[in-house]
């Protein structure tokens, strides 16, 4: 199925980009930890 | 009112009828009749609703307005555990209540004014409109109360004992302030980028691109002047919950958001008139709308400004007091100026939207339970003094 | 694909993964979008239309709607401009002689937008734009939030206000089930004048052009729907300028999917960068307060250690002294003590001395 409208593809392109968005916030939190973890002094 | 009335009139009284509770349970009662004739009559029983205006107050001032003014929970937690604030650390714990009591009325209040409720998940759970400005908003709410929520429970864990739970919740601190301000960023603009689908509608010198930085730079503003306003009524109602140090930071707090919100209304003032300008929109401040435009700017933005920074230059707390209110309102007013006055502008009077009376009850009522629920957690839980188990420590 | 098995895929659904990944490549290279090839339209010719209700009590009809609280025969009610309601998904509007050429007359309907705003604005996907050319509406998903009336420029949508239980948003549907029939939309077949004709849209274009080509003087220069808002579905031909017959001329042509994408394009970025931006203030702030804290401990450490020092001097002086002071004190003590002994002995030798004289 081909996409004719600029509706259905920002709701194709956005649907993935909300999906993105998620994984983005849950790696940069991981990232974050991996960055941080050898750090003397105490950040949290 | 000098500090020895506070003194007297505020420690619980033994009778329950208090004018407050009086006057809180009779807006409680005539809320829920129209509770239930809004739920088994419809919308137009209690509205004046129609086609023309989709949306009345229930949006423009229960979800507009009391998004933006539950700002102050992200604005002050970013403000000591991001940006390091450490002496404004006893305005948290009220401002994040404050932020978790206004979401939490938001939800409940749009469960009035969609037409039907229970399908209020069907943006997550059914289809997702990933191209709706108002999914966003949907999703950064939903997913903030629960932020709010979790930020809150410290308070109530301290209260009922649960150490080890209230220390696992605090070690999240960063990662929750920081997620906090992410989807405030994202929600409060997305609120005003609803509008930007409809540019025929919305009066030009209202309607603009910069609607979302607007949005989320006057969220603020709000959130700085809601704790002000709101630590100063505290002050006079429940001085008694406060533990020294609340009372020794609240001067300073009180100096430092004024200071603050002085600087950032004068950033609002000057993207407002780059609107103007971007838009080539001058020519309509001669019409009347123009003349609405400019009591909003100069008596709402720049008089706020200039009195907040005279405030804090004077160290003269009563006009900070006041000032506050002042900016409250002005933001109150340019969310109700968007969604409803300047919206629909060139229809005839009689074709304008006015709110029926029940729609103001169930906002009253709305407010009055926020006002009931703050005051229980107020008097029982740690918000306004530490709890002697944690002091200093979160 | 059923409702059902749609909803099922969710998220998916949303992002068009099952449907899309591979083929959408070419369309978002270009990134230019024409609409469905072939879809239908109607082209609404206002200089035709003589405001005889027919199409009103046609859609009333067919769509099995709520009958009037005036029959449609009555032609008192174009007197006063009316807008679409959840019993009239079409209404006739009577404008009085603009241009001093005669009473002109407008239908009005969903405009069945090639880029819908109500679509764009739907949060839960109820419209939809069809590949027949009609905008429709899934009553079973909508959560009643409006948001579609506030975007639709041609304030189309209504709602049911007075249903307590399932309201519905309500709009023309240009009898899409009737289309997929191979029937035509109620009003079309019902219209004696021939001011609406069905067809597909390009074709629609070039039979609105030609009769402005051919007839100057009947029209303005100006199809109605064939760009604004990104173009519609029902195009219209008036023999006057639109705005005097209450269609807006100043909508823009953007599509409404555009008016958004700036304010969504952001979304993503904020996501991407706030994080980044906000731990990297917080790591300034702790790592200027790590310093502070350090330079405070130095300057501890120093001011201890300088009373250290001058409470070991002060120390040992007082010392030394008492060690003097100790000195002098044996030495006086000795003294004394020789004194007493001397004065002793001068004493003894004094009193044998008055012995031996008594
Ligand atoms: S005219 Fe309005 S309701 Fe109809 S398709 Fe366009 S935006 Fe949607
Ligand atoms: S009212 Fe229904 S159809 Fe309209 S935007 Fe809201 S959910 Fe979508």
């Amino acid at each position: 199925m081909d996409i004719f409208t600029l509706q259905d593809f920002y709701t194709y392109t956005k649907g993935i980009t909300y999906i993105l968005m998620v994984l983005i916030l849950v790696g940069m939190t991981g990232f974050w930890l991996f960055l941080t973890e050898r750090d003397e002094d105490d950040y949290e | 009112m000098s500090e020895a009335t506070v003194g007297k009139i505020s420690p619980p009284s033994k009778s329950v009828y208090t004018p407050f509770n009086v006057i809180a349970g009779i807006i409680i009662v005539i809320g829920l009749v129209i509770t239930v004739l809004r739920f088994t009559k419809g919308l137009s029983a209690v509205t004046n609703l129609d086609d023309n205006y989709p949306w009345g107050i229930w949006i423009g001032f229960d979800l507009m307005a009391g998004v933006a003014l539950a700002a102050g929970g992200y604005v002050t937690s970013a403000a000591v555990y991001i940006f390091g604030m450490k002496r404004y650390h006893s305005a948290v714990r009220p401002a994040i209540l404050t932020g978790f009591l206004g979401y939490a009325l938001v939800v409940f209040a749009l469960h009035y004014d969609v037409g039907r409720p229970w399908r209020l998940p069907y943006p997550f759970l059914m289809q997702q409109g990933t191209t709706s400005l108002l999914f966003e908003v949907a999703a950064c709410v939903a997913l903030y109360l629960t932020v709010l929520f979790i930020e809150f429970t410290p308070a109530p864990m301290e209260w009922l004992g649960l150490k080890r739970a209230r220390n696992i919740v605090v070690k999240l601190t960063m990662l929750l302030t920081i997620f906090g301000v992410i989807l405030s960023t994202l929600h409060q603009s997305s609120l005003g980028a609803l509008f930007l689908i409809a540019p025929a509608k919305l009066h030009p010198l209202w309607y603009s691109g910069y609607l979302p930085v607007f949005f989320f730079i006057s969220s603020i503003i709000a959130g700085l002047s809601m704790v002000i306003f709101e630590s100063s009524l505290s002050h006079r109602y429940f001085a008694h919950k406060m533990d020294e140090t609340h009372i020794a930071e609240k001067e300073g707090v009180a100096l430092g958001f004024a200071k603050a919100a002085s600087l950032v209304l004068a950033g609002y003032f000057s993207i407002k008139v780059i609107g103007i300008s971007a838009d080539n929109n001058w020519h309509y401040l001669g019409t009347g709308f123009g003349l609405w435009f400019l009591v909003e700017l100069l008596g709402f933005v720049a008089l706020p400004c200039m009195l907040y920074a005279i405030g804090v230059r004077d160290k003269n707390l009563t006009l900070i007091k006041w000032t506050s209110a002042l900016t409250v309102f002005g933001i109150v007013l340019n969310r109700l100026n968007i969604s409803l006055i300047a919206f629909n502008w060139y229809l005839p009077a009689e074709e304008k939207y006015f709110p029926h009376w029940m729609e103001i009850g169930i906002s009253v009522f709305i407010v009055t339970v926020g006002l009931v629920v703050f005051k229980f957690i107020v008097t029982r839980m740690p918000i306004l003094y530490e709890h002697p188990d944690h002091k200093g420590g979160h | 694909m059923s409702i059902s098995r749609r909803k099922f895929l969710g998220w998916l659904s949303a992002a068009g993964v099952g449907t899309a990944l591979g083929t959408s490549a070419k369309a978002a290279s270009t990134k230019h979008f024409t609409g469905y090839p072939d879809s239908a339209g109607v082209l609404h010719d206002t200089t035709l239309c003589v405001g005889c209700r027919e199409c009103e009590a046609a859609c009333n009809k067919v769509n099995e709607l709520a009958p009037p609280d005036q029959p449609f025969t009555d032609k008192s009610v174009l007197e006063k401009n009316r807008r679409t309601t959840p019993d009239a998904y079409t209404v006739v509007n009577k404008f009085d002689k603009p241009d001093e050429k005669g009473n002109v007359f407008v239908k009005k309907q969903c405009n069945h937008c090639l880029e819908p705003a109500c679509a764009s604005a739907c949060f839960v996907r109820a419209f939809k734009k069809t590949e027949e050319g009609a905008v429709v509406y899934d009553a079973s998903v909508c959560v009643g939030c409006r948001y579609c009336m506030v975007a639709c420029p041609f304030d189309v949508p209504t709602y049911e206000y007075d249903e307590a239980f399932s309201p519905r948003v309500v709009k023309c549907t240009m009898c899409h089930p009737r289309l997929l029939e191979g029937k035509l939309p109620g009003c079309v077949e019902a219209c004696p004048k021939e001011a609406l004709t069905f067809g597909k849209r390009d074709d629609l274009l070039k039979i609105a052009k030609e009769r402005i080509r051919r007839y100057p003087d009947r029209y303005v220069n100006h199809v109605y729907g064939e760009h604004e808002m990104g173009g519609t579905s029902w195009l219209y031909l008036a023999g006057t300028s639109f705005s005097n017959i209450g269609m807006r001329e100043d909508l823009g042509l953007k599509p409404a999917p555009e008016l958004t994408s700036g304010a969504l394009g952001a979304v993503p970025i904020v996501v991407g960068l706030w994080p980044v931006l906000l731990t990297g203030i917080y790591a300034m702030s702790k790592r200027k307060e790590k310093i502070a804290a350090e330079e405070l401990s130095d300057a501890v450490a120093e001011a201890v250690a300088q009373t250290n020092e001058e409470a070991e001097n002060k120390l040992s002086a007082a010392l030394a002294k008492a060690e003097k002071n100790k000195e002098t004190a044996i030495k006086k003590e000795v003294q004394k003590a020789l004194d007493e002994a001397a004065k002793a002995a001068q004493q003894k030798e004094a009193e044998t001395k008055s012995e031996e004289d008594a």
